[in-house]
């Protein structure tokens, strides 16, 4: 359900008219040159270096001008990816990926903006950002790295923690419900929300792809390993393990049945909620234009 | 046609001198009493072209600032107290990642919600060392609304220059004035643009900015594909890196220098009646205003009070202080906070004259009157009942 009062909103259902897009991977050879570098600080069998290499595919495989496409990052593991990819990058502060990327956008409208954050960069220290984007409805793409967990400090609980998981802050089992990111990003107003997981490749780079190429707050939460804390003090560190258990896990949303979304059991995967609603951006073009129309008189 | 003065509230100046400048991005989030900023700029910037958004707090407001200027546009924010405190990480974003911006502070009375209509000057050492971390910071107090005009200008100047944020000290009473003012032809201002650095994409990592030579960073979505961090990186290619304390240092001592080696040049200090003053007034902002009528009030019973007026509060005004110390006996401070920059002036001054400091912080601003007694006890010799 929509948290949002809002007249002009009409919502498509997901399997109208509307199909994410399909994109082929590309080639290594082909994504390659979209990286900085070949080192990263990510642990081997994190999915993060999965996700960035999905984004590549869905930005090459729209076919946008690279040189109009800026990635705004926060801070965690997940926010480490501005400094490795070849496109203008921002990697901001904890949690203030979206604020900024908001500027970025106003201020140049013809420019693909990607924000990459992690859940607690985005839900915790960010979530007020977060909801805030998503009810203005501005034509960015959010790609959260959920891996469940706060990787980057070393496995403390986030919002997206489970009820009685183990972290380094939540030794005896969280106490706290968590968040469904993707839930939230639709009550506070995205108009695009989708959900993918690193062990589904195709459809990740889809849902990303779909997001971007959405006008409008686009939501894809991307589910993620960490199998050096999460999953080790959870369910597997085993990366390979971790990944067959999403592949049980996640269920395409057309056969999602009605009722909770649990990580360890099941969620939807795919095109989640799909809309359309004035777009902040366009929005403020048109009050600039009515205000120097009322001036000229 | 020379333009005919005008009714003009010291907020209001802010708005248009940010307008005027080529600020075309605005964001910000309601505080009393720099609100009427935001109102302003809410009709101001769709009509010349810019944006205003309201966000939902200070810290997604100076965040914005920060993505707007890194997309090329002159971009600002301006609160109050609470707000200002919030700004502080991104102040320091902005600091490290050497990103122009302005920042308005209207201060009020403090700490926490505080006195929140009623001006205050106790936020000139958190505009100096707010943020955490080692840095400078320019930041300029006006006193009258003629000059929230002129030093709004004056501060997108600097920060596209230095690249870095530029704070104005304005306060409640200044923010809230209405004086009748004149402002320059807007064909008369000089406007710092931001420029491209005059190299190939390919050349720009690995030419350097210098000292005396500090280039404009090439716009977000440009063939330059530049990265902006926030972690420490190295100086000639934007690339960070926290592992090398050669990269780090080098960094650091670039950030305090880039703004103290050219201190004497960014530093701008007002000195009234100072030729043969044997006591000075230091005070600044609205507090000047005060200051400045004591100096007329002594002149007209011939006693030697001059008034120093640091118009640039950081850098701290190093020349003119000195100037100062060597002339006169005594440097009075009165100032709306408890002895936070006549702390800064007694160090520079370093023995050669006394200093007196006189605070307040019940929110009312100090009277000529109370400045007329510290002078009084100076010049105890002098023959008062003749005036
Ligand atoms: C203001 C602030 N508070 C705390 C931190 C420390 N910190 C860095 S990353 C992080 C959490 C990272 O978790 P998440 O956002 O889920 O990203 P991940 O590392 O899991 O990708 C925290 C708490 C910080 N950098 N800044
Ligand atoms: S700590 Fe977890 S999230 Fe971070 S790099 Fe390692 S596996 Fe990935
Ligand atoms: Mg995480």
């Amino acid at each position: 359900m929509s948290a949002l009062i809002d007249e002009q909103r009409i919502e498509s259902p997901p399997e109208s008219d509307y199909k994410l897009p399909r994109i082929n991977p590309h080639k290594t050879s082909e994504i390659v040159p979209w990286l900085r570098t070949p080192k990263t600080i990510w642990c081997p069998g994190c999915s993060n270096g999965t996700i960035t290499r999905a984004l590549i595919d869905a930005i090459l495989g729209l076919e946008l001008d690279a040189e109009k496409v800026v990635i705004v990052a926060g801070i965690g593991c997940s926010g480490r990816i501005a400094q490795y990819l070849e496109y203008s990058t921002v990697h901001a502060a904890h949690g203030r990926a979206l604020a900024v990327a908001t500027g970025v956008k106003v201020a140049d409208p013809s420019l693909r903006v990607v924000v990459a954050m992690g859940d607690g960069d985005c839900s915790a220290i960010g979530g007020n950002h977060f909801i805030h984007a998503a009810r203005r409805n501005i034509d960015l793409t959010a790609l959260i790295f959920n891996n469940s967990i706060y990787g980057m400090t070393g496995g403390q609980m986030s919002p997206t923690t489970h009820t009685g998981d183990k972290s380094t802050t939540s030794v005896h089992g969280n106490v706290e419900a968590a968040f469904d990111l993707s839930e939230l990003a639709h009550a506070a107003g995205a108009t695009f929300v989708a959900r993918g997981t690193a062990w589904a490749y195709r459809q990740l780079v889809s849902v990303i792809a779909g997001g971007i190429a959405h006008k409008g707050f686009a939501a894809v939460e991307a589910m993620a390993a960490c199998p050096v804390y999460y999953g080790r003090f959870n369910l597997t560190a085993d990366p390979a393990e971790f990944l067959k258990g999403q592949k049980e896990h996640a269920v395409p949303a057309s056969k999602f049945e009605e009722g909770e979304s649990r990580l360890h059991e099941q969620y939807p995967v795919g095109l989640l909620h799909h809309g359309e609603r004035a777009e902040f951006v366009t929005s403020l073009a048109r009050v600039r234009e009515e205000a120097q129309e009322a001036l000229r008189g | 046609m020379p333009a005919s003065p005008i009714l003009m509230q010291g907020n209001e100046a802010v708005a248009e001198g940010a307008i005027a400048a080529g600020a075309r991005f605005f964001a910000g989030y309601p505080i009393t009493p720099s609100t009427e900023i935001a109102e302003t700029l809410s009709r101001r910037m769709p009509e010349v072209g810019g944006s205003f958004l309201q966000m939902e707090d200070e810290i997604a407001s100076i965040a914005a600032v920060c993505g707007a200027s890194l997309a090329g546009q002159k971009a600002f924010t301006a609160t109050s107290g609470p707000g200002f405190s919030l700004m502080q990480e991104m102040i320091g974003f902005a600091e490290m990642a050497q990103i122009p911006c302005v920042i308005v502070d209207v201060m009020r009375g403090g700490p926490s919600t505080g006195l929140p209509t009623e001006p205050s000057q106790g936020d000139v050492m958190q505009a100096r060392w707010g943020t955490h971390g080692e840095h400078s910071v320019i930041a300029l107090v006006p006193s009258s609304v003629y000059e929230c005009y002129t030093l709004t200008v004056a501060a997108f100047n600097l920060a596209e220059q230095y690249r870095t944020p530029v704070i104005v000290l304005s306060d409640a009473l200044i923010g809230h004035m209405r004086e009748a003012v004149t402002l320059p032809e807007p064909g008369s201002l000089r406007i710092a643009e931001r420029g491209i650095p005059d190299c190939e994409p390919g050349e720009y990592d690995t030419v350097m900015s210098d000292l005396d030579n500090i280039l404009p960073r090439p716009p977000l979505g440009s063939a330059f594909r530049v990265h902006v961090t926030g972690l420490v990186y190295n100086r000639r290619t934007d690339a960070p890196e926290t592992g090398d304390p050669e990269v780090a240092g080098d960094l650091g001592r670039y950030l305090r220098e880039k703004i103290y080696h050219h201190r004497d040049a960014i530093a701008r200090v007002e000195e009234y009646e100072m030729k043969d003053a044997e006591v000075a007034i230091f005070a600044y902002g609205s507090v000047a205003r005060s200051a400045k009528a004591v100096v007329k009030w002594a002149r007209a019973r011939d006693v030697p009070v001059g008034l120093v007026r640091p118009i640039t509060l950081w850098p701290f005004p190093t020349l003119a202080v000195d100037r100062m110390a060597e002339q006169v006996r005594t440097v009075i401070v009165p100032e709306m906070n408890l002895k936070q920059m006549s702390w800064e002036v007694q160090a520079a001054v370093s023995g050669r004259a006394k200093v007196v400091d006189f605070g307040r912080v019940d929110g009312k601003l100090i009277t000529p009157t109370q400045i007329e007694e510290l002078v009084r006890a100076e010049f105890y010799y002098h023959d008062w009942s003749k005036s």
